[in-house]
């Protein structure tokens, strides 16, 4: 009897551990190798074609080289006022098609603390350089793509009415939600003495016809904290460090466009380039109102692979 | 048992997101070798095109003088910068590569301070070359001294090294 209570309880908790979508330690192993092995693969084709060069990602501090992949980890830790804080996230592999056109594969997951770990999906991104030649303001079209479920936390972009409170459900309410979403961004950004300006407006539908449009925003500027580049090459140079600030949040949707029930982020940030083609990442997003969360800490590290396109196509036998 | 199989299922749906990732990335690869063979097909033109940029250049853009002019700390900054954004595509000694064309070409010589520095600004984006006005003017300016002081000597010696 007490064996088959046992046995019940186990298939209930392995039934319920199932739809939670919740990954054993053990298994961290296998979604590394799956998420490594895909990803590295998808990154191989891409990286035999193309020529040209990667577009120069919003308030990121130096432009990309040609041909060359740039892989990234990035986090989000955030508070959850009634809920668990988290640690969301994410991996990016980005690669320039040609001179105008960057496209960039994200996969994110999350770990709630005292909950559980879970993938939340993946995005599919692609900027598109507006105009050929320098101008006051340089446009740059962003298409996004996104398949994640409602448990995603790594808060990349806010968008209409999201707020604290719509994250504070278990991970096994969350990814019950499904998104398939569209986001399109203008990406406006401006160069004047060694300081950049962007402007981000945000515009996202859910592919659900009955999900109405939403709306966002983000603004940044940055500079480097040398403008002139010493002789010598050096990794703690102030040339190789760019600080900046970004505010970022929603403006409602199509049905209640505006400033209410939406949250705001206002985010210090520093980048620090190094020699070696490694960059880091931090940024602390701080909540403006009582929808926000307190923080949002963000830290990341991306490399670009030199002469990697190269390589692969060499593998294959082609010419370099 | 079934909370493995449950852990399995888990980690099933992530090979299954992975796939697709790497799925549309082979579209991508289809589409990008379409667009590189496009604009790989002709080097020769690239490279004229690249060179043809520099004429293209205003004339209030081309009267501009390099702030750091015979400056050996900027041509030594400048050498550096390009080490670090330019090597790429126009190879270690600037003798140029199959991606990019040389700069001691003598049309790269001739061209004043002020064409340079609007080329590297505005890049010739459907030929490959990108537009580096995200890197500060002052860096901008020092790749040009650099890019001048490349000796006719090292043009002779260097010429084509970097071809392969």
């Amino acid at each position: 009897m007490q064996l088959s209570r046992n046995k019940e309880y186990s298939n209930r908790e392995a039934d319920e551990r199932a739809s939670n979508f919740e990954i054993d330690p053990a298994d961290i192993f296998w979604l590394d190798f799956y998420c490594s092995f895909f990803s590295f693969a998808g990154l191989l084709f891409i990286s035999a074609a193309g020529a040209g060069e990667p577009l120069h990602r919003d308030l990121q501090p130096l432009p990309r080289r040609a041909r060359q992949p740039r892989c990234g980890i990035f986090s989000t830790f955030g508070t959850q006022r009634d809920g668990n804080d988290f640690h969301a996230f994410w991996t990016e592999f980005e690669y320039g098609a040609t001179a105008w056109w960057t496209t960039e594969l994200y996969l994110d997951g999350q770990t709630t603390f005292n909950e559980s770990t879970v993938f939340t999906g993946f995005r599919l991104e692609n900027r598109f350089r507006l105009l050929q030649r320098e101008h006051l303001i340089n446009p740059v079209l962003y298409v996004e793509y996104e398949q994640i479920t409602g448990a995603d936390k790594i808060l990349k972009e806010i968008e209409g009415h999201d707020g604290e409170s719509d994250l504070a459900d278990s991970n096994a309410a969350l990814r019950k939600e499904h998104k398939h979403e569209l986001e399109f961004k203008l990406l406006l950004s401006s160069n004047f003495k060694g300081w950049n300006v962007a402007v981000n407006p945000i515009v996202t539908k859910n592919l659900l016809p009955s999900e109405p449009w939403e709306f966002a925003y983000a603004i940044g500027t940055s500079r480097p904290l040398m403008l002139k580049a010493s002789p010598n090459r050096c990794n703690f140079c102030l040339e190789n460090f760019v600080a900046g600030v970004e505010m970022y949040g929603g403006l409602g949707d199509v049905q209640s466009a505006g400033l209410h029930d939406t949250s705001h982020y206002l985010a210090p940030t520093v980048a620090w380039n190094l020699p070696s083609d490694w960059t880091l990442h931090l940024s602390s997003g701080f909540g403006l109102n009582q929808n926000s969360h307190r923080l949002l800490l963000r830290w990341g590290i991306s490399h670009e692979f030199s002469g990697f396109g190269e390589a692969v196509r060499r593998l294959f036998g082609g010419q370099p | 048992m079934k909370t493995g199989y449950a852990s399995f299922r888990a980690v099933q749906r992530i090979g299954l997101a992975t796939i697709g990732g790497a799925v549309l990335g082979i579209v991508i690869l289809g589409i990008s070798t379409a667009v590189a063979q496009k604009q790989g097909t002709a080097t020769d033109k690239k490279k004229e095109s690249t060179y043809a940029a520099l004429a293209e250049a205003p004339e209030k853009a081309r009267q501009r003088k390099n702030p750091f002019e015979g400056d050996p700390q900027a041509m030594a900054a400048g050498g550096k910068l390009f080490q670090q954004h330019c090597v790429e595509c126009h190879g270690e000694k600037a003798g140029g590569t199959k991606k990019g064309p040389s700069l001691l070409h003598e049309e790269v010589r001739q061209a004043t301070p002020g064409a340079l520095f609007w080329v590297l600004t505005n890049g010739v984006v459907r030929r490959g070359m990108p537009v580096w006005s995200k890197l500060p003017e002052q860096q901008r300016w020092q790749i040009v001294a650099f890019l001048h002081s490349l000796k006719p000597e090292s043009l002779d010696s260097h010429s084509g090294s970097d071809e392969r």
